[in-house]
């Protein structure tokens, strides 16, 4: 297990690395001249002549990668030209709005879907079961961002219920979970007929398994055995493929963050791609594909934890 | 009759979902294939007198903030979104199969660094990426393929990869090397063949997927150029009138929603009548 997550540690690093350096040498090897690009439209010429000397524009593409990390590394992620600060103050103020947002929607998609793959699994082969099947790919297949749409304009505009923009009083929890309940269910909704249908199916693998005919014989109430015993091990599959989806959300995020007019990384970037900001994009996907990285990486160390099996395979 | 039913589409068509799915695409495709005659009115005709007019004997699904009939929209929406599909659905599959087969068949080096590639292009969140890309390309269906093709072709990859493989040490290709047949009748007579049910499985559950892509950078307004009826650029006029006129809203997303749902339905039984040991792993 050990070396098993050593592998998977150095593994991920080198995904970020090279994730992030591809897209660097993108930008800086775009025509046009790149202190435009990285520096923003404001830059004045005297900011652009030092920081081409400074950068090193002129050096090879490998040197130019070489110094990037090493100031990425020394926490410099450059300045945000629109708000005058740090990119790194742009950045971290707006991650744990968008890490809420995507927890949320692992808590709704977490509890209704395996509720709904539970209950599945209980009822084989009934018209429940069926019906449930049916919505679980109907929830699959709707776009995130219609679905935002949608319960925006029936739960906020028509309803009432919900607040229609903002992430809520800074330091009032229920403000702030009030305030995410609409956008995190429109991102989760998706993901509770991917774990519905796995809930469902490693069910079914499980109440074929013979401790649970042992539970059974032994005279254990059914509900006991289903909820209880088989559930258990049926939802270890559905916390891979959360971790995965992970990347998903975030992309749901952005439409989540902009239909709802929340703050976070998703609007950060919309924004700073609308204004040109190119520190603040890169340094906002950099975090972002951190974050992806990092919890598909939790994932996967959890399945290769709880199930042997997993560590074999790739 | 007794043979058709044991065809694919015979099967195809026992299937209550999968006729609801096919006459949804269906629909769709005519509509895309004959949206200018069918078109009440000039998709991009603006009349200033009929803004914002409520669906009406006229304006089918009403008009939006300039005057623009919103069904005809839609309908040129579609040949949008087919378009785009197919298109990056095809350019990202043909590149997953040349270095899937490559990775598969290819030295131990070769697979892991392949194998690495895939894993780092998954890395990179969709819509974040397409925001990073739209902000050094042109605006324009061409970014919206190259985007596309870029964060999907790994997953045709993988799929051909780990198909290769099983079949590259299997008994009859063996049997067939023994024989003394070539690497190119191995690979073309009998990798080939197998590899692509999977591979189009997946190809059909990636059309909504790149369907939604589209409509989603059109709605951030990174996809189709400024006044192009896009699906996602009518919702994007739907949410900015969402107080006062939530027609153009409820109608534009609705061919988006029928489109994802017919083609998730279809790739569904697709899956399940030609490869039912898929059927667990997602």
């Amino acid at each position: 297990m050990l070396r098993y997550t050593f592998q998977r540690i150095v593994l991920a690093l080198a995904i970020v690395f090279f994730a992030i350096s591809a897209l660097y040498t993108v930008m800086i090897t775009l025509p046009g001249d790149p202190t435009t690009v990285l520096l923003g439209p404001r830059a004045t010429a005297e900011i652009r002549a030092d920081f081409r000397e400074r950068m090193g524009l002129d050096n090879p593409i490998h040197v130019q990668i070489a110094h990037f990390w090493g100031r990425i590394l020394s926490g410099d992620m450059g300045t945000d030209f629109n708000r005058n600060r740090p990119v790194a103050d742009s950045v971290f103020s707006a991650l744990p709005h968008t890490v809420a947002l995507v927890f949320g929607a692992i808590f709704w998609s977490a509890s209704l879907g395996i509720l709904l793959g539970a209950f599945s699994a209980d009822n084989r082969g009934s018209w429940l079961d069926r019906i449930s099947g049916v919505l679980s790919v109907a929830f699959i297949a709707a776009p995130s961002f219609v679905v935002a749409l949608y319960s925006l304009l029936v739960f906020s505009v028509w309803l009432r219920w919900f607040p229609t923009i903002g992430a809520g009083e800074p330091g009032d929890i229920m403000s702030r979970l009030y305030h995410l309940a609409l956008p995190s269910f429109a991102i989760g909704l998706a993901w509770v007929g991917y774990v519905a249908r796995i809930v469902r199916a490693s069910m079914l693998e499980a109440l074929g398994e013979n401790y649970i005919r042992t539970a059974r014989a032994f005279g254990l109430p059914r509900r006991t055995v289903i909820y209880n015993y088989a559930l258990r091990v049926a939802i270890l599959p559905a916390v891979q493929v959360l971790g995965v989806g992970i990347g998903g959300m975030l992309s749901s995020a952005v439409f989540a963050e902009i239909v709802f007019s929340r703050p976070g990384l998703g609007s950060l970037i919309y924004d700073s791609v609308s204004g040109r900001n190119y520190p603040v994009v890169m340094g906002a996907m950099l975090v972002a594909i951190g974050f992806f990285v990092t919890c598909a990486l939790i994932a996967d160390l959890i399945n290769a934890a709880l199930d042997p099996r997993h560590r074999s395979q790739r | 009759m007794s043979a058709f039913r044991h065809t694919l589409m015979g099967r195809l068509l026992a299937d209550p979902l999968a006729v609801f799915a096919m006459a949804i695409i269906a629909l769709l495709v005519v509509s895309a294939l004959l949206a200018d005659v069918i078109a009440p009115h000039d998709p991009s005709a603006m009349n200033l007198a009929d803004r914002f007019a409520s669906p009406s004997a006229t304006y089918w699904m009403g008009t939006d903030n300039l005057g623009r009939d919103t069904f005809s929209r839609l309908l040129q929406g579609g040949r949008i979104a087919l378009y785009v599909a197919l298109t990056a659905v095809s350019i990202a599959g043909l590149i997953g199969l040349i270095l899937g087969m490559l990775a598969g068949f290819g030295p131990r080096w070769l697979d892991n660094a392949l194998l690495f590639f895939f894993d780092t292009l998954r890395a990179y969140p969709t819509i974040i990426l397409a925001l990073a890309l739209a902000a050094l390309m042109p605006r324009g269906l061409g970014t919206v393929i190259i985007v596309v093709v870029i964060t999907s072709f790994a997953e045709y990859g993988r799929v051909v990869r780990t198909q290769t493989l099983s079949l590259k040490n299997a008994e009859f290709i063996l049997a067939e090397r023994a024989m003394g047949a070539s690497f190119a009748r191995i690979v073309f007579h009998h990798i080939l063949p197998n590899v692509l049910g999977p591979f189009f499985i997946l190809a059909a559950m990636n059309l909504p997927v790149v369907i939604t892509i589209e409509a989603g950078m059109s709605f951030l307004g990174i996809g189709v150029p400024p006044g192009t009826p896009s699906w996602g650029a009518t919702l994007k006029d739907g949410f900015d009138y969402i107080r006062t006129t939530p027609w153009i809203l409820l109608s534009g997303g609705l061919p988006l929603i029928l489109a994802t749902l017919g083609f998730t339905f279809l790739g569904e039984a697709l899956r399940d009548q030609l490869d039912p040991r898929l059927r667990k792993t997602r």
